[in-house]
């Protein structure tokens, strides 16, 4: 790993100005620490480390509770549930139960894009809630929420019906379990729900959470039947942002490999309940779903591996991994003529946007995994990663999975249920044999590998959990980086200080970035937004130089003769012919 | 698309579906954001506050701060008062605003925290630099929508901080209600013309609508100052633009200071922009300024020339109630027929106001409070119309059945110019000519058969 204020580094300097040498980390580090009351300081100081020795991560205290008073990035348990892992399933009826609210921010505003099969109603375009009034919440909602169900059920005729309990519900002491399994008898077909309170846990991350344990219980394993095709794997934690999805299950089409579910981009219900028929889960991103990926192996024998679609490089690692589990030459050699095939279109796109962007800096604050795997893409074109941290994430992310083993269970998260899973009696099937699985080890395959984001970071960079705009608004003041991925709440903060912010959980309304073809996407997407002329016009002229004589419209001597020569001809009328 | 949504009208008492309002502690974040100086604060968890900020943020594509006292399960039980004074303690010592203008959400409310009782005790115990204001109001979503919150916001900023000296003073007060910063920076505009000195509270121009020089102000130059406020209860008169939003705000600072209160319609259209200069005129040393009855002229003369595109038409109208009584009365001015009128606030005087409006023009005309876009939908197909007007959550009903689509109100989440150009106003109501007349001939232009494409129209 090389040092971060090497300026040698990928060949040129960065470009964000002159003799702006990156500033001593620990010095930065202590500058956006200085301002904060005692008791604030010591809890961010441990959420705000120096990355200084990319090998051995030092201990980050992520997953911990966000101070109060902190403008935070950070939303809700019900947001990570409802919004980001059960949200996307396009043909399951969703019903919020709560006041209008939390119903209404969740409708459409995560990119989360379907296209259901023809005919098909998609829920996605619907916004369901019990609307909950001061009755109901003196009173109870239960009985409102059984009616919602089946007015739900009697005008959509929906193949599920998934509930979303919100704070005030929790509180008040709705049982919607029992509510949903009543509604469930009595209309015969499946109806769940979901306690996430928006304040259980510390982030959206307990939603995820709560989330993957409901879908595991109440639609994993429910449809026996497999899918026809070789290859069969899964993708979870894709969620199909900008297209994402589309662009994975075309390049896996190509190499012959045949996605069975993707949890939970564009997936219907039908393939959610038979996902446990495929023969890989391959994981995009560890926090999210990390928990589903050890249910199904516990319970089905499907193995998972860790892999990233974002960036050319990581891509093409991603593909040869997949390949190399299912031990075909066929695929292998597949896999191989796809990726060269691939990169000999993406290439000048990527040589193109490096010619610009070689050297220069970005920081990324986002999500559970997107913050670690957009490094890849901004080192496909020559840009270092300066600063980076999750917004939800825990230490496996940051530190990998060895650590997991040493993360306390505090009190926020014990009181999320962790299920207990069995091998199913009839249906839990090894994969692999245990020979097979060794031989793939000692050639250097791992299963359920995360290495977290801090061991591919550079030395000296900064690595911050859950950064407040405080933290935000010191490191581009101190770094001034080129780009900065984050999400709508700071966007607009960033781009007043002048430095373009794309946004990373929307994607600005772009994309799709993932695989080879979206990763192309992304350089243009990044050479535009670091190199675009509007920056430049941020300062007006008189703020810049001194009192010029004005410049005016050029006229070309001989065409100022002409213009003199036109007025000529031009007679003033008589005071009589004016009358005319 | 929404192919679940079919013409035979299904009874519904429990489900909500596709809602045509939000919930109260966003409107109160917009209020509080309208004070200079101010940190909106929300008590209650932290995925509320995320989310208003989130909304408010792709509304205005405008940074928009606010802080939480991110409740966890512990605090859910025992009560905010740790969380509010930690908050408080950290947000003085770190962005040091003038003022924090806390809300609740639902889950403070059911817990039921005093927040007065809180703030005082922060303020004992030091969490509360000397000088530094902290208000509060309530805004239990279970109860009215977005609308609400905005109203009982301000009716919280006058009831802390309006104070009467004795003293008249030479100036009135107008509550512009839920409306954009480019409609409250037009209210002061027609106030400027008539020479008559106004205190607008809120005031969201020039926080919400700022420039970009390199930067970034936490608190922008925009916003009703503080003292501003306080000589709120000197002022000759209160001008408030809404029965929703505004009306409530301004009876109490007439209890509280008897600064009477002149309730108004907000300023849409002709009649509606007249009431309020007529109201102002009162008050005005100079009169009515000739630049702006020029501007009266020329939206008469646009209504004049395009009166007949919009003769018959059928509207729908969707969105916030002062906006819809507002609207529905400037479309009848233009000549056009509003057959639905629809907002998901609750209040009877949505009904009883349109009722009087409308019955004896279009009696068949369906008006309702606390519905929503799904069953706007249905009446849609049930009768067409050919024009909706309505927020961003318009736009699938508006594809699904090719009926031409101007976006008015509160959210606009994928078009860009609600926040610099009003609709309030003289200028204004041009701006919904132009938006609505364009909407209607960009339809044509794109369906008409060749022989009926016109280049004049
Ligand atoms: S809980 Fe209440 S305040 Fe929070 S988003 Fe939901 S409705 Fe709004
Ligand atoms: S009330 Fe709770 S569930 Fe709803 S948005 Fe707020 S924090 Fe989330």
């Amino acid at each position: 790993m090389s040092d971060i204020s090497d300026p040698t580094l990928d060949g040129s300097s960065s470009t964000s100005g002159p003799g702006s040498a990156p500033p001593d980390p620990n010095a930065a580090r202590d500058e956006m620490l200085k301002i904060y009351p005692d008791k604030t300081r010591r809890k961010r100081a441990k959420q705000l480390l120096v990355n200084d020795d990319p090998e051995k991560p030092a201990e980050i205290g992520a997953n911990s509770r966000t101070i109060p008073g902190i403008i935070t990035q950070r939303g809700c348990t019900y947001a990570g549930c409802r919004g980001v892992v059960i949200g996307p399933m396009h043909d399951v009826l969703h019903i919020t139960h709560g006041p209008i609210g939390c119903s209404f921010y969740s409708w459409q505003t995560r990119r989360n894009l379907a296209r259901p099969a023809p005919g098909q109603i998609n829920y996605l375009q619907y916004s369901m809630t019990t609307d909950m009034t001061e009755e109901e919440i003196i009173f109870g909602g239960e009985k409102k929420l059984a009616a919602a169900i089946r007015e739900a059920y009697r005008i959509f005729k929906p193949k599920a019906i998934a509930v979303y309990a919100t704070c005030p519900v929790g509180l008040i002491g709705d049982d919607i379990h029992t509510v949903c399994r009543q509604a469930k008898a009595e209309l015969g077909i499946n109806i769940f729900g979901f306690s996430c309170e928006g304040y259980k846990g510390v982030s959206q991350s307990a939603g995820h959470h709560i989330a993957n344990n409901g879908v595991f219980k109440h639609m994993v394993g429910l449809n026996d039947t497999p899918d026809a095709g070789e290859f069969r794997i899964n993708i979870l934690g894709e969620y199909n942002i900008g297209g994402d999805a589309w662009e994975i299950d075309t390049l896996l089409r190509k190499c012959g490999i045949h996605v069975t579910a993707t949890l939970s981009g564009d997936i219907s219900y039908e393939q959610v309940t038979r996902c446990h028929t495929a023969d890989l889960n391959v994981v995009q991103c560890h926090r999210s779903i990390n928990y589903m990926a050890d249910m199904m192996e516990t319970k089905f024998g499907i193995p998972w591996i860790k892999v990233n679609f974002i960036g050319a490089s990581s891509t093409a690692k991603s593909l040869r991994k997949i390949a190399r589990y299912f031990e075909s030459k066929k695929l292998a050699d597949r896999v191989e003529e796809v990726i060269a095939q691939e990169m000999a279109a993406l290439r000048p796109v990527q040589e193109e946007a490096r010619k610009r962007c070689q050297g220069k800096t970005a920081a990324l604050f986002v999500g559970g995994s997107r913050a670690h795997h957009y490094q890849d893409l901004f080192r496909d074109i020559g840009m270092t990663t300066i600063a980076a941290g999750y917004e939800f994430a825990h230490r496996d992310d940051y530190e990998g999975r060895k650590v997991l083993p040493t993360i306390k269970v505090d009190a926020d998260s014990r009181n999320i249920e962790e299920i207990e899973v069995e091998p199913d009696p009839t249906r839990f099937r090894p994969r692999k044999t245990a020979e097979q699985n060794a031989a793939l080890e000692a050639g250097g395959f791992s299963y359920r590998d995360y290495e977290g984001m801090m061991r591919e970071m550079k030395k000296g960079s900064l690595v911050i959990d859950d950064i407040s705009h405080h933290e935000i608004e010191k490191l581009i003041e101190l770094y001034k980086p080129d780009v900065i991925g984050s999400g709508i709440k700071e966007k607009f903060v960033i781009e007043k200080m002048g430095v373009p912010c794309k946004q990373l959980h929307s994607y600005d309304y772009g994309g799709p970035y993932a695989a080879f073809t979206g990763a192309a996407n992304f350089y243009r997407e990044i050479d535009r937004m670091v190199n675009t002329k509007v920056w430049k016009l941020v300062t007006p002229p008189w703020k810049r130089e001194p009192q010029v004589p004005p410049r005016l419209v050029y006229q070309p001597k001989a065409n100022r003769e002409e213009l003199a020569e036109a007025t000529k001809t031009w007679k003033a009328p008589s005071k009589a012919g004016a009358d005319e | 698309m929404l192919n679940g949504t079919t013409a035979e009208i299904a009874e519904r008492k429990a489900l909500r579906i596709n809602a045509a309002k939000t919930c109260q502690p966003i409107g109160a974040m917009y209020a509080s954001l309208g004070i200079h100086g101010c940190m909106p604060h929300s008590h209650g968890s932290q995925g509320c506050c995320s989310y208003h900020r989130s909304h408010l943020t792709r509304h205005f594509k405008e940074p928009v701060i606010a802080t939480t006292s991110s409740f966890t399960e512990g605090a859910s039980v025992f009560g905010g008062l740790a969380n509010l004074t930690q908050a408080l303690r950290n947000i003085f010592t770190i962005y040091n605003p003038d003022i924090v203008a806390v809300h609740t959400t639902c889950l403070s409310e059911v817990i039921g925290d005093d927040i007065p009782t809180i703030v005082k005790r922060a303020r004992e115990e030091g969490a509360i630099p000397e000088g530094k204001l902290v208000i509060h109001t309530n805004t239990p979503s279970f109860v009215g929508s977005h609308v609400t919150g905005f109203s009982n916001m301000v009716a919280s900023i006058i009831k802390y901080l309006a104070e009467k000296t004795g003293e008249a003073r030479n100036q009135v007060n107008v509550i512009p209600g839920f409306v954009e910063p480019a409609d409250m920076r037009e209210i002061k505009r027609i106030c400027a013309l008539l020479g008559v000195p106004a205190v607008v509270l809120p005031d969201t121009s020039a926080v919400l609508d700022g420039p970009l020089d390199g930067e970034y102000q936490m608190y922008p130059k925009g916003g009703t100052t503080i003292p501003a406020i306080k000589s709120m209860g000197d002022s000759l008169a209160t001008f408030a633009l809404g029965h929703f939003a505004s009306h409530g705000p301004a009876v109490s600072l007439e209890v509280k200071h008897q600064v009477p209160a002149g309730l108004l319609e907000l300023p849409i259209g002709v009649a509606a922009t007249d009431a309020f200069v007529q109201a102002l005129r009162a008050y005005s040393p100079s009169g009515v300024a000739e630049e702006l009855e020029t501007e009266r002229g020329r939206l008469v003369d646009m209504m004049s020339d395009m009166q007949q595109y919009f003769h018959e038409k059928r509207v729908a109208v969707a969105g916030d109630p002062d906006h819809v009584i507002a609207l529905v009365q400037f479309l009848l001015e233009l000549g056009a027929k509003p057959v639905y009128a629809i907002t998901g606030s609750r209040g009877n005087h949505f009904e009883t106001r349109l009722h009087e409006i409308l019955d004896p023009v279009v009696p068949d005309a369906i008006i309702k409070q606390s519905a929503d876009f799904f069953e706007l939908h249905q009446w849609i197909k049930n009768g067409p119309v050919d024009l909706l007007v309505a927020n961003t959550y318009g736009k699938h009903i508006a594809r699904v059945e090719n009926i031409p689509f101007v976006r008015v109100g509160f959210p606009i989440l994928d078009r860009v110019g609600h926040r610099f150009y009003p609709t309030v106003g003289y200028a204004g109501a041009i701006r919904l000519i132009d938006l609505m007349v364009n909407a209607l001939f960009d339809k044509k232009d794109r369906e008409c058969p060749e022989e009926w494409f016109e280049l004049v129209m």
